[in-house]
């Protein structure tokens, strides 16, 4: 779209520029602790860059690593492949829920709560040595997890539900992820605070942290729940304690489980929102409105994890009913809000850009070669028709007898947290690099077809789980000819075409994932620099 | 400007187009909100949770009582058991099989109690597809009426160990 530079939308003299470049308030960073980007003006405290990198590094590699559990699990749940023996797939799934949803979403969001406390705010990182004990918490926990799962003292799926035992180190590794991880958010809340505190910025936060700022607050009390039940399990697990019962690990642990989906999916819409300024230089309509959302998952999400108790025994009809219709669908209330206010936004840019023809001009001409805009775009779309509409259906009382625990579960939320936040994150990497790495991408072209292939392939996916599902086809189960059981059961065959396309979505999701770490790797390492120059635009 | 400080009079009522979508979806949620007890009075297939406690040991005791009593026949070393229409059923679930098979009447309603003598297991009634947790400590106790005569399969949909994919259970469903 834009040549040269890339487009945050910054006409000189701008009314709305509030804290934009040239900074009015001085900001706090010592003495040659702050560069400016010189793309978008922005400040970039240098010790929060050292830890953006570091985080996102990590964040990747986990990512690989689940990437390669994740493609050994696809052909293995494609029965004209099989891959992988019952053993090693039940492992091989504990590892995968573990890296990706917890590992590599965990390290890439302290990345963004770093950058959205510090660059937006332009105020210099609150403590160094703080950064460090979290990431090192964080880091030695999760290899603790990752070793322990490999050696086989684990093989207890990412819920870990009692009494099923894992070895002592694996409840281990969770609670310092868990601590490091809340070490992390507390260093952004006194990075918010001395910000506040040497009025680095005027007026109130800018949207994007303060959906950071609701991220964090999801964060803490999700990683509380985490704390109240890893910490008996723990104990447990040792001999220490009497074990945990079976229902009250289930409710606490959803606590946990649910919420932090709630987490994810603010940092993500606080993603979009970004990415919208970044690549159409979007504004939000209505700042009250989008903030009003965002408060809306804060006070309204704990209690949607009681969906995943309907069919439990242990809690009664009323409680299901309550929880899971009232305050849930405050929280749909906000995800319906922003998926309305964030492409809203993209639509007044691109109008005021001159494309106004028809109704849908303005996203024919949108930048869909910007691979940080296709991303973001196309996050939307999955996250909001997909995973949005499966997850209002499969959380229903009556609907929940048909779906819990069949692949109808994974069809939703691969629909969600990797169609949705995994892409809008992938979307952002393609910006961190040439703005906090300084390096430029090699191979465009592939990059600007890498969102595509991976949605596709997660589109797929989720549809043959889906389908699937809804043929009774549970998840988590490696053998659905039952070889070997005292009766056979058969499925439709319509069942094995879906698990079939599942096998391919999930192929093509690989390849798509495989692209983009190639893609970043090699830009990280051998890119091109572009310091002191603005960024090639995308 | 979602990256920069927002000018000072941010703070304003929503208007035009975004007021009408935010209007209709408060109105959607209400909708949905509503929907989700009316189904539960209207549906006719609900999960009340109705459960109690039980030590996994009293619960085998029960089981077994009830199998003595009501055992009509054997299939491959499990026994098939007819509850009395109107009364209880139980199912029990270990690692890693469902027992007994239990045969039913159509039109007849049972109490059917499920619990676990070790580990969570998921019930799940194939092919008509109808899915129950299975907590050890609970007795899970469902309503059932069939509707339908026929075999009915049960397996298990929640991670028990190694041999979690070979659990499979029967339920007969007479005329
Ligand atoms: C190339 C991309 C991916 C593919 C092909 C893929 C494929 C799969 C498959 C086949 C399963 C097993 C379903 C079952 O047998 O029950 C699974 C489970 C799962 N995946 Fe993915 N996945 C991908 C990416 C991700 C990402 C990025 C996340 C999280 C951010 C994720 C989160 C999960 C979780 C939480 C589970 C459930 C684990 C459990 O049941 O304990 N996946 N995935
Ligand atoms: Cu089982
Ligand atoms: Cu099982």
């Amino acid at each position: 779209m834009t040549t040269g530079t890339i487009d945050i939308g910054l006409a000189p003299g701008d009314a709305s520029r509030g804290a934009a470049a040239p900074q009015k308030p001085a900001g706090n960073h010592p003495a040659g602790a702050l560069r400016t980007c010189d793309t978008t003006g922005l400040p970039v405290c240098l010790v929060a860059q050292q830890f953006i990198k570091l985080h996102a590094v990590v964040a990747v590699v986990f990512l690989l690593v689940g990437g390669i559990a994740a493609i050994l699990l696809a052909l293995t749940r494609w029965p004209a492949v099989h891959l992988l023996p019952a053993e090693w797939y039940y492992r091989i799934l504990t590892l995968h829920g573990l890296n990706m949803l917890i590992f590599w979403i965990l390290f890439f969001e302290v990345a963004i709560l770093y950058f959205a406390s510090t660059s937006l705010l332009n105020s210099r990182l609150a403590s160094k040595g703080v950064a460090w004990a979290g990431f090192a918490l964080m880091l030695v926990g999760a290899l603790m997890v990752d070793v322990t799962i490999l050696q086989g003292k684990a093989d207890v799926l990412m819920t870990s539900y009692v009494p099923l035992r894992g070895d002592p180190l694996f409840y281990l590794g969770i609670i310092l992820v868990a601590v490091g991880t809340l070490t992390g958010v507390f260093n952004f809340f006194a990075t918010l605070w001395i910000a506040k505190r040497d009025r680095t910025y005027e007026g109130s936060m800018p949207l994007v942290t303060f959906g950071a700022l609701a991220a964090g607050i999801i964060a803490t009390v999700t990683l509380l729940h985490g704390a109240i039940v890893a910490i008996p399990t723990f104990l447990w697990s040792l001999d220490l304690m009497h074990q945990p019962d079976a229902a009250w690990y289930r409710l606490v642990w959803w606590g946990l489980g649910h919420q932090s989906q709630q987490v994810n999916v603010t940092a993500m819409v606080s993603v979009w929102y970004f990415l919208a300024t970044i690549t159409t230089g979007a504004k939000p309509l209505n700042q009250a409105v989008c903030r009003g959302a965002f408060v809306l998952y804060i006070l309204f999400i704990n209690l949607a994890s009681a969906h995943h108790l309907l069919v439990d025994p242990g809690v009664n009809a009323g409680w299901k009913i309550w929880n899971t219709s009232y305050a849930m669908y405050l929280a749909v209330l906000a995800s319906m809000i922003h998926g309305f206010t964030v492409p809203a936004s993209v639509e007044v840019a691109m109008r005021k850009k001159g494309f106004t023809k028809g109704l849908f001009g303005w996203l024919a001409a949108a930048p869909w070669k910007n691979p940080g805009f296709s991303a973001f775009f196309l996050s939307l779309a999955i996250f909001g028709f997909i995973g949005g509409i499966t997850g209002v259906t499969l959380g229903t009382e009556q609907i929940n007898i048909i779906a819990h625990n069949t692949l109808r579960i994974p069809g939703h939320f691969h629909a969600t947290v990797v169609g949705g936040t995994t892409l809008a994150f992938m979307g952002l990497t393609y910006y961190v690099v040439p703005l906090i790495f300084q390096r430029e991408y090699r191979a465009r072209a592939v990059a600007r077809l890498q969102p595509y292939i991976f949605a596709a392939g997660i589109v797929l996916m989720s549809m043959g789980m889906s389908f699937a599902g809804s043929y009774g086809v549970p998840r988590r189960h490696w053998d659905i000819e039952f070889t070997g059981a005292q009766f056979s059961h058969g499925f439709d065959p319509g069942a094995h075409v879906m698990l079939g396309l599942l096998g391919l979505g999930g192929t093509l999701a690989f390849v798509g994932l495989l692209t983009f770490i190639l893609l970043t790797v090699t830009a990280v390492f051998f890119g091109p620099s572009n310091k002191g120059r603005a960024m090639t635009a995308w | 400007m979602s990256i920069y400080s927002p000018a000072q009079d941010w703070f304003k009522a929503p208007s035009g187009g975004e007021r009408a979508w935010i209007g209709l979806a408060l109105l959607w949620c209400v909708v949905l909100t509503l929907a989700m007890p009316y189904w539960h009075f209207k549906g006719k297939q609900n999960s009340t949770g109705e459960s109690y406690a039980v030590e996994p040991m009293k619960f085998m005791e029960r089981v077994d009582r009830f199998v003595q009593t009501n055992k009509v026949g054997e299939e491959m070393g499990t026994a098939v058991v007819e509850p009395s229409p109107g009364g209880d059923a139980y199912l029990q679930a270990q690692m890693w099989r469902w027992s007994p098979i239990l045969k039913l009447r159509k039109g007849q309603t049972y109490r059917l109690h499920i619990s676990s003598l070790d580990l969570q297991h998921g019930f799940s009634l194939q092919p008509v597809n109808m899915n129950f947790q299975v907590l050890p400590g609970y007795d899970h106790v469902l309503t059932v009426t069939p509707t339908e005569a026929g075999e009915y399969h049960i397996i298990c949909n929640e991670y028990c160990g190694i041999g979690h994919h070979t659990m499979t259970g029967k339920i007969i469903v007479d005329e």
